[in-house]
């Protein structure tokens, strides 16, 4: 593991992994809350666009990215704002333009558009450290954003109309959710990969979301599976020599998988943590009803059951439930 | 007028088209300082466009909205309103309750700040005004229908608003959570707030209400004391509560307990 930190291209990789690991879920919390979960993969082939022009035009290929991508992120929030196109319709100009566009440019530039294999799929050695200065810069824009404007794009992302009666300006953040968005997704070209950012921007987030309970905790959480997974996928792709979108994002799927098992144990560990079982004449002594009590408890009704002497009690938000009569009491 | 200098909500000949088709067709409302006043009417009367309408939410093509006396396009002082949403028109899975309500204070927070302290005690007191002191870490997704309106009056209710427009907060809501929310809305009405609350029925709420706006086919058909509303029936139900029209004195303890449990602040 020590060795390929002595290299110098493999340096700037990690680093760049990090970077992309720390912002896609970051922002891609509030792309998947607000239902936009394919937005990632519009924007990586609007950014084919830019690198067909930074290959026609000889220039260096993230900051062109980055300017088609949000060129074409804020035309399409615009439509959708106006009600011109609704989001899958939009999504689906952005995914054909951007596509058709990068390999129209690619081919008239001489490079064709098997030059563009490097952008689809990441590529660790082609890392400069002009694109290492760019991405550092527009991460901590991304990062400062994401989190320090976390309530007011919480609330936008969550509840539009309500946002609006907080006084807040909505379509400015709708528009600077897609941008942050539409510039993450440039800069994951060298790591992750156009193709394959949009993962790294969902993934982590889908599987937080069964590990932690809330929002901001989810946020957290995400960038937390998003740095191991894509640190962790760039070093296994020095070693395997194969590109290194594929293997962060398979990561970032096993993570998702098994979080399904360990939400569970960390159910489990909760409900452990329940005092432990009282005497059944303290029981009859201590008979407290539950306060309302709308939801009806059976076995696989989604409260964890324990059996408690001769009856089954429900964990409720940490209070045991056992169905008595009409009601519920507490055990 | 008199009474002009305190009306908190006033619409003048509001005319409303969604998709070229004349939704609302001259509506004039007002809401007083301190007044609560119902808006009733049958599916597709308009009520839920015209508060919408009221709250800038969406675009009128004729008539004029104030707001505390500053035209819609001008008002800029939304810590005043708190408004409660149709549950159904929210993404709101996946946070918990207090991540929610907090969003209640963002009239007031400036950006890149954390919480203050009076935004904490102003969070925890609206839930706890609907009783949902319990349930701070709850997923929303993981409680009763009931429990997620009460969720959404809190969030309203966390920003102190004196003014409080909820948009059919009754529907889907069992009686006994439809009487809890008339004990909190009545302790509101007691410390001065005033009160635009669309309803499918009167129900239990009907002993707060002042007067009743009742739309229908986008005008307004009615509007007036709520004992007047016996005539269009239909919609009024449970108006045996109801003292023949003249203004109801909600004696409520002072209007400093509720049936929920938690206290509510003057």
């Amino acid at each position: 593991m020590i060795e390929i930190l002595t290299y110098p291209f493999m340096q700037r990789a990690l680093i760049a992994a990090l970077l992309t690991g720390l912002i896609a879920p970051a922002i891609g919390t509030y792309i998947v809350q607000r239902r936009l979960s394919l937005l990632g993969d519009g924007l990586g082939h609007v950014a084919l666009a830019g690198v067909g022009l930074a290959l026609l035009t000889g220039t260096a290929p993230i900051p062109l990215a980055v300017v088609a991508c949000i060129a074409g992120a804020v035309v399409v929030e615009l439509l959708r704002q106006h009600g011109k196109a609704t989001g899958d319709v939009g999504l689906a100009i952005l995914f054909y333009g951007g596509l058709a566009a990068g390999v129209f440019l690619s081919g008239i530039s001489g490079v064709g558009a098997g030059g563009l294999a490097q952008y689809l799929f990441g590529s660790l050695t082609t890392v400069t450290a002009g694109d290492l200065r760019l991405i550092a810069v527009l991460a901590i824009v991304i990062l400062v954003t994401t989190l320090g404007l976390a309530p007011q794009l919480y609330a936008v992302s969550t509840d539009e109309e309500f946002a609006r009666t907080q006084g807040l300006q909505v379509r400015f953040y709708n528009i600077a959710v897609v941008s942050l968005a539409a510039i993450t997704v440039a800069l994951a070209m060298r790591t992750v990969g156009l193709l394959l950012v949009s993962a790294l921007m969902v993934v982590p987030v889908a599987a937080a979301r069964n590990l932690v309970r809330g929002f901001t905790a989810a946020l957290i959480c995400a960038v937390a599976i998003g740095v191991v997974t894509a640190v962790g996928g760039a070093a296994a792709s020095f070693y395997v020599d194969a590109a290194p979108g594929a293997f962060i994002v398979l990561l970032a799927i096993t993570v998702f998988v098994l979080s399904w098992p360990l939400s569970y144990l960390l159910r489990r560990r909760r409900l452990a943590a329940v005092p432990e079982l009282v005497d059944d004449d303290e029981l009859v002594a201590s008979h407290t009803v539950t306060e309302s009590h709308p939801h009806h408890h059976a076995p696989g009704c989604g409260h964890p059951a324990v059996q408690h002497g001769d009856h089954t009690d429900f964990i409720h938000q940490g209070h045991r439930h056992a169905a008595h009569a009409d009601h519920y009491d507490e055990h | 007028m008199l009474l002009e200098a305190h009306t908190v909500l006033a619409a003048q000949d509001l005319t409303v088209e969604l998709g070229g088709l004349p939704v609302l067709r001259g509506i004039t409302i007002s809401v007083r300082a301190g007044e609560a006043v119902a808006l009733m009417g049958g599916n597709g009367s308009g009520k839920s466009t015209l508060v919408r309408t009221l709250l800038g939410l969406l675009p009128h093509q004729r008539g004029a909205v104030r707001l505390f006396g500053a035209p819609l396009g001008d008002f800029r002082d939304w810590a005043r309103i708190g408004y409660v949403p149709q549950r159904s028109m929210t993404m709101l899975g996946g946070s918990k309750v207090k991540e929610i309500v907090a969003a209640g204070r963002l009239a007031r927070r400036r950006l890149f700040r954390p919480l203050s302290r009076d935004d904490r005690d102003a969070v925890r007191n609206a839930i706890a005004l609907v009783g949902l002191s319990d349930q701070l870490n709850a997923d929303i997704a993981a409680l009763s229908g009931g429990q997620q309106q009460r969720v959404l009056i809190a969030r309203a209710l966390a920003g102190r608003p004196d003014l409080l427009v909820l948009d059919e907060p009754t529907s889907g809501v069992d009686l006994e959570h439809q009487r809890a929310l008339a004990d909190v809305l009545a302790g509101l009405l007691s410390a001065g707030t005033s009160v635009l609350v669309v309803l499918h029925d009167v129900g239990p709420l009907g002993g707060l209400l002042d007067r009743a706006v009742v739309l229908s086919g986008g005008r307004v058909a009615h509007d007036g004391p709520i004992g007047d509303l016996g005539q269009h029936g239909r919609h009024l139900s449970g108006h045996e509560h109801l003292d023949h029209g003249q203004p109801v004195v909600h004696d409520h303890d002072t209007g400093t307990e509720s049936l929920l449990g938690g206290a509510i602040e003057p």
